[in-house]
């Protein structure tokens, strides 16, 4: 796998934890991450409700190697926890979800999302600052106003550049269960917030509505046998959209057809494989995450065990299937009993829809390339990733006999796993969340 | 201190032996970075003061720089400095100096938040005009080119608002680089940009030359109509008016009407949502001809679409349609063509299409003429009183009076009545709120006898309804019903029940007894007030409830007014008085506001008024707090009693407030 294993290893973790990771406390557990669309920021998300912004460096000529180091640019808290004293519930500060807007001026906008509240949050510079008062001296002094005789018109002054996060949208109200999809139209002008029954369309500028799109609540909630996991807009085609559920099936609507979304015009499912009926089959079979390729020709899917890769144009089967952690098929059992079998992990495509990228535990994350059939683990850690040595391929020993540089499934590390990761929209850099640290790994060149 | 001088304090505050109007010019300029942005923005009002003391020479040179900067500021403050701008042009300097005008608009016109953007669009093009045709191509064309070529899509929405204004002033070479900028827009990549420019391309079509339209302007069109965002293909269908009205009925067929044709089929719903929401522009557009052989085929088409939205859309325009046929040949055309489809919709499976159609379709007996309404229509009117839905009947009883002009009520009245009990009795307190507004109305049309016969005793049924929302409409209705029907049938019918009410051992009756006489006492006059209801209120003095009594003192405040000066001085000075020495505080606060009141109006000096009495002491007040107020009664106290709302009331509308807001409920 010559391709993957030149990644230079860069590690970013909250500033909070620098002194040590191990002493990290819930609140920085990275909840999401996500590139922005020129790749030039990175947003992180957290379980304490901040967001964390990072800049690529600029090139230098005189640092060959450190070419585009992310560094931080804006830290803000984008959720508070709350309370909803008509339900009597809890409301957790958690970023579950970021989402960049293309960018329409100077600033940046980004959408992030808890389990109830969508916020829109303008990200801006500042590099200059009036100066002079009437009223007031060089050093703030009042005057005295008998000694004014002539009048001042401030002036601007350049400044140190100051990165403003403010709040501009708060898209409140609207879901009665916990939102865990938001997705940007391609046109521009909406949004969809997606939670386990509902999906619903928002206008950017207004906030006190929004329409109903899909609605998959029972008359009576016993009857209910699925919820939706994942929703996202087509990357190109405004009026498209797909959600995924917790049946392992994809559902594609045009909003083109009728104002509710309903009645899907595509449906993907794979015929199940008596074979491999158990106990869990359901459960291992709901997907997790759903994704458009970038071209929009594809759609990626993941559930427990696989990355499942969709032709539009074909919805009896997917076309490719990878086998993500095929050896935890017969640890289910355990798995089920420390809950892990409920986590829901994350898939990116490369820029160009070449390779995709999943998470595993024991803090492995894999990739497969989808031309040549490879595939190839990684290890984000930081007692095996020193600056700029080359990531090595690590392996799972399925069999009896493990050889040497081999770990055992036995002792893979479970609390240890990666969800959230993310990739460069045009270049071999990968940002990868492991628990509280934040992982940039990219291409070396020579 | 002298900051604390707001700017508002005038020159006389200043003081000192400095220039005297200098001070609050300061203040003002001082202010335009204040952290408060209430300050921010009221200097930013104040804008043309500032440059009115600085002159057109430091205005153009130091405040306008300094403006151009001001961009970080929160959306409030920009919008008032966009909007200010527009009118600077005579503090610059006049028309000659316009000019330096632009860059802060120019900036302010590539921000994020919309309405700044178009605040500042619209200030430009005021400006625009105020500039001299040279000017126009030195500064503002310019300009329009700069923002067409903006690197961000914000600078280049902005732009497709301003072609329109510089165009007719530029010169010929000017003008077909103006039309190939906007030709560039119309196929941005962005569809922001798309939609920006489709939203003017009417506008722009007003102010070009005919050839133009035709050789460029209908191209576009047909692009922008067939875009592959419906986003965008429904805005072609707003200009598609515009255009139509430019060209004549043979260009209209062959340039216009394919597109048109296009868009009423087309895809997606919205596009076709949109061809029914601008159906009467259509059809004005195209005129009688072309609306007969193509718009009224395409209407029936809109009045059976799959999707409801259209559906719903499309009736809503039903009468308008209908109203603006040629008066020629009207009636055959809506009996064969129109009204088939009509009486299909009366039983649409969505209610959103019955309530729009029920809305309108009482405006077609008028147009129809008696004995059409009579054989067609007021079948349908009767279907639609009975309907499931409680707004399909508000919407045919909202609109009764178009009927009554026609056939008379009384047609009707048989079905009316079972329609508006049920509509009384709704479960939903909106519904009933609904229905209680439209009682006057219904009053007016069915007359004093039958609305006695019927009527009267739902209305007085409401004045106990368990919403507050509801007992209040009820009261402002009583005091229509009177200013309706007189005094004498107020005497005779409303005020003694009303006054019954005072007895009520709920305490909430009772006080709807004092907002009824808040409310009625002035329409039925000073002898029915005094002699009726003054003695009830009086009595009600004595309440064992807080919350009575201090209504009580609010209510002979407001019906101190009516009463002569006698009865002020003699029955309610001595009630206020006790009143005003109320153990309870609230009482006490109203009692004291009341006296002062009623004390104006008697402008007597013997009467006791002690303005800033001290309110009770810290420990009387905890024990007021805790003291039982008689059973299942507010506990609430100061402020909190201009909201004396029981619970279950404010749960009640919460609960239907969270429906409302999102209304797209589903059947």
């Amino acid at each position: 796998m010559k391709c993957f294993s030149r990644y230079l290893p860069y590690i970013f973790r909250p500033p909070n934890t620098i002194l040590s990771s191990s002493c990290h406390t819930e609140a920085d557990i990275i909840s999401t991450v996500e590139f922005n669309h020129t790749g030039e920021l990175l947003a992180t998300g957290d379980k304490g409700g901040r967001v964390v912004i990072f800049q690529r460096e600029q090139e230098s000529k005189n640092q060959v190697h450190r070419r585009g180091e992310y560094n931080v640019y804006s830290t803000f808290q984008s959720h508070e926890p709350e309370f909803d004293y008509l339900k009597s519930l809890e409301i957790e500060e958690k970023i579950n979800k970021i989402r960049w807007l293309p960018q329409q001026n100077a600033a940046y906008f980004l959408l992030s999302t808890n389990d109830k509240t969508v916020k829109l949050w303008k990200v801006s510079e500042r590099d200059k600052r009036p100066e002079g008062y009437n009223l007031k001296d060089e050093e703030g002094r009042l005057r005295d106003p008998a000694t004014i005789t002539t009048l001042r018109v401030p002036v601007l002054r350049p400044m140190d550049l100051m990165v403003e996060a403010t709040p501009r949208r708060v898209f409140a109200n609207a879901h009665t269960y916990h939102i865990n999809s938001i997705s940007v139209n391609s046109d521009y002008e909406t949004y969809m917030s997606a939670d386990d029954l509902r999906i619903n369309l928002w206008n950017f500028e207004i906030t006190n509505q929004s329409f109903n799109i899909v609605d998959i609540k029972p008359a009576n909630m016993e009857e209910l046998t699925e919820v939706i996991t994942a929703a996202e807009f087509h990357p190109h085609h405004c009026n498209t959209f797909v959600y995924s559920s917790s049946k392992g099936t994809i559902r594609l609507c045009d909003m083109r057809a009728s104002a509710l979304c309903d009645r899907h015009t595509k449906f993907f499912e794979e015929p199940e494989d008596p074979s491999n009926r158990s106990f869990f089959s359901e459960i291992i079979s709901s997907i997790s995450d759903v994704k458009f390729s970038h071209s929009g020709r594809y759609i990626m899917t993941r559930d427990y065990l696989t990355v499942k890769v969709w032709d539009l144009n074909m919805e009896s089967r997917p076309i490719e299937t990878y086998q993500v952690h095929d050896y935890l098929r017969s640890k289910l059992c355990s798995l089920y009993e420390n809950d892990c079998i409920f986590d829901k992990f994350e898939c990116v495509w490369n820029g160009s829809d070449s390779v995709i990228m999943t998470g595993s535990y024991n803090n492995f994350f894999r990739m497969f390339d989808r031309n040549t059939k490879r595939d190839v683990t990684l290890e984000a850690s930081r007692e095996n990733s020193k600056p700029r040595a080359i990531l090595k391929p690590r392996k799972v020993c399925v069999g009896g006999k493990r050889r040497k540089d081999e770990i055992s499934v036995d002792s893979l590390d479970f609390s240890k796993k990666i969800l959230h990761t993310a990739w460069h929209p045009s270049e071999n850099i990968i940002a990868v969340a492991a628990t509280n640290n934040l992982y940039i790994f990219q291409d070396k060149v020579n | 201190m002298a900051g604390a001088a707001g700017p508002g304090t005038g020159p006389g505050a200043a003081g000192g032996d400095g220039d005297d109007s200098l001070y609050p010019i300061a203040v003002l300029i001082d202010e335009l970075r204040n952290e408060d942005v209430q300050l921010r923005l009221n200097s930013i009002k104040k804008l043309s003061t500032i440059a009115l003391a600085l002159g057109v020479e430091r205005t153009r040179t130091e405040l306008l720089p300094f403006l151009t900067d001001t961009i970080y500021d929160e959306d409030e403050v920009l919008l008032a400095l966009a909007e200010q701008l527009g009118n600077f042009t005579g503090l610059v300097g006049g028309p000659d100096f316009a000019h330096c005008l632009l860059p802060p608009l120019e900036s302010l016109a590539t921000v994020e938040e919309t309405v700044v953007r178009d605040k500042a669009v619209e200030s430009l093009r005021q400006i625009s005009q105020e500039h001299t045709p040279v000017a126009l191509e030195a500064h503002f064309v310019p300009l329009v080119k700069r923002l067409a070529s903006g690197d961000w899509f914000t600078s280049r929405t902005s732009a497709c608002g301003l072609f329109s204004v510089c165009y007719p002033r530029a010169s010929n070479a000017v003008k077909a680089e103006i039309r190939q900028h906007f030709r560039s827009l119309c196929s941005d990549d962005t569809p922001m940009v798309r939609r920006a420019a489709a939203s003017k391309l009417g506008e722009f079509a007003k102010v070009l030359e005919l050839d133009s339209v035709k050789s460029e302007i209908v191209p576009l069109f047909t692009n922008l109509a067939s875009d592959e965002q419906d986003s965008v293909r429904l805005l072609a269908v707003e200009a598609c008016v515009s255009i139509a009205q430019l060209l004549s009925q043979d260009d209209l067929e062959v340039l216009v009407m394919p597109t048109l044709r296009q868009a009423a089929e087309d895809k997606s719903w919205r596009v076709r949502y949109m061809v029914a929401d601008k159906f009467s522009e259509l059809q004005k557009a195209v005129g009688p001809k072309i609306t007969l052989n193509d718009l009224i085929p395409a209407f029936q088409n809109l009045l059976k679409d799959c999707e409801a939205e259209v559906r719903a859309a499309a009736a809503h325009k039903v009468k308008e349609l209908c109203e603006n046929l040629p008066i020629e040949g009207r009636e055959t055309i809506i009996m064969n063509q129109v009204l088939p489809y009509i009486k299909e919709l009366v039983s649409d499976t969505n209610q959103h299409v019955k309530s729009a159609l029920a809305s309108v379709i009482m405006g077609l007996s008028t147009i129809l003429g008696k004995e059409n309404t009579i054989e067609h229509l007021l079948p349908l009117f009767l279907a639609q009183l009975k309907d499931e839905c409680p707004e399909v009947r508000l919407n045919i009883i909202s609109n009764l009076d178009c009927v009554n002009e026609v056939i008379g009520i009384r047609q009707l009245s048989q079905s009316l009545l079972p329609a508006i009990v049920e509509l009384a009795e709704d479960a939903k307190w909106r519904v009933r709120l609904a229905i209680i507004e439209y009682m006057p109305l219904l009053a007016g049309q069915l007359g004093v006898e039958f609305f006695d016969e019927k009527l009267n005793s739902l209305c007085m049924a409401w004045l106990v309804d368990h919403v507050y929302a509801i007992r209040e409409a009820a009261t402002n209705n009583l005091m229509k019903l009177v200013q309706k029907f007189g005094t004498e049938w107020a005497q005779n019918t409303i005020v003694p029940k009303v006054l019954v009410m005072a007895d009520d051992p709920n305490y909430l009756h009772r006080m709807t007894t004092l907002f009824c006489i808040n409310a009625l006492s002035e329409a039925c006059g000073q002898e029915i007030t005094t002699k009726q209801m003054l003695p009830i209120v009086l009595k009600m003095a004595g309440d064992q409830v807080a919350n009575v009594r201090f209504n009580v003192a609010k209510s002979l405040q407001k019906i101190g007014p009516i009463l002569d000066n006698d009865a002020l001085q003699v029955e309610v000075k001595p009630v206020l008085q006790k009143l005003g020495q109320d153990q309870d505080m609230d009482v006490k606060y109203f009692a004291q506001e009341a006296i002062s009141a009623v004390a104006q109006r008697l402008r007597k000096l013997d009467f006791p008024v002690k303005g800033s009495e001290e309110p009770s002491a810290p420990g009387a007040d905890k024990n007021h707090f805790l003291r039982p107020r008689g059973p299942g009664e507010d506990t609430g106290k100061g402020p909190a009693h201009q909201l004396h709302v029981n619970t279950r009331d404010t749960l009640a509308q919460l609960g239907t407030a969270e429906l409302v807001h999102f209304s797209r409920s589903r059947d």
